[in-house]
């Protein structure tokens, strides 16, 4: 793996971080991406034109990147399918239960001192950390491989 | 000019993941995993976006938007069930295969197989909650 970089990823954030402020300060909208996405699967016409721009947008920005430093991102392949459905689907659930991701919660809400988007923040990450746990050294270690 | 602002915020977005490494899971799941070689990556990315919009939404302030209108900004603070629950399946589905939403949207054009099942996954699990929250 690519060794970790703090300027990048410094420098990465901070791209978030305009992009969340522009957002908001030009269409008045939180820049949450599970939200925008969700938005297009509930919402009535009329509200969806911006939602397919802006992923339209996130896929153009990665893209750009990629091309721009092809070796900054080795892309992972090879993890199991039902492992790759099963975390889409709890991801989908639980972000459009919880009202929000690691953007809308983690950096949207959490630079707007929301205590709902703190308490988000800390179960996801807590949760995650003990998943992550429990497939590499804990009990269900070897499950993926 | 709503269309160029998602245009440029999404174009922006993308592009910090990307530069940020987080559309490498492996990253990710290096952050989640405090008992292997901790990667301090997430921290660093969560930080600078963090203070950046702390600033921004400061700045900001409150009123009217450019061309969208009111500024639209949840106003809840309590504290409940679906809130904690939601959080907790998704810190579980992110602890297992290491995406979030942006990330596994943008990794889509890594063009391998990989992110793609898991926002077939993501679609499927967003659609069929609000199927069950409509009925």
């Amino acid at each position: 793996m690519v060794e970790f970089d703090w300027l990048s990823a410094s420098a990465g954030g901070v791209l978030i971080g305009l992009a969340a402020t522009l957002l908001l300060a030009g269409s008045g909208r939180i820049a949450g991406i599970s939200g925008i996405l969700g938005g297009l699967l509930e919402r009535p016409r009329g509200d969806t034109l911006w939602r397919w721009i802006f992923l339209a947008g996130l896929l153009m920005g990665a893209a750009v990147h990629q091309w721009m430093d092809p070796a900054a991102v080795e892309a992972r392949t090879g993890f199991p399918v039902w492992a790759l459905l099963a975390a889409g689907a709890l991801v989908g659930v639980g972000t459009r239960m919880g009202s929000g991701c690691t953007s809308g919660h983690g950096v949207c809400g959490l630079a707007r001192l929301s205590p709902r988007s703190g308490v988000a923040t800390a179960v996801f990450v807590a949760v995650a950390m003990i998943v992550a746990w429990m497939l590499r050294h804990g009990p269900f270690a070897g499950l993926l491989t | 000019m709503n269309g160029l602002i998602a245009l440029v915020a999404g174009v922006l977005f993308g592009f910090g993941l990307d530069l940020a490494r987080m559309t490498d899971p492996e990253r990710v799941l290096g952050f989640l995993d405090i008992a292997g070689s901790w990667d301090p990556t997430l921290v660093f990315v969560l930080a600078g976006a963090v203070v950046t919009a702390t600033v921004g939404f400061r700045l900001i302030g409150r009123g009217d938007s450019w061309f969208g209108g009111p500024i639209r900004l949840p106003q809840r603070s309590d504290i409940d069930r679906p809130l904690v629950l939601g959080a907790a399946l998704f810190g579980a589905g992110w602890g297992l295969a290491g995406y979030c939403p942006g990330p596994g949207l943008a990794a889509l054009v890594q063009g391998s197989a990989d992110p793609a099942w898991f926002v077939v996954g993501l679609v499927a699990g967003m659609a069929a909650f609000a199927v069950a929250r409509r009925s």
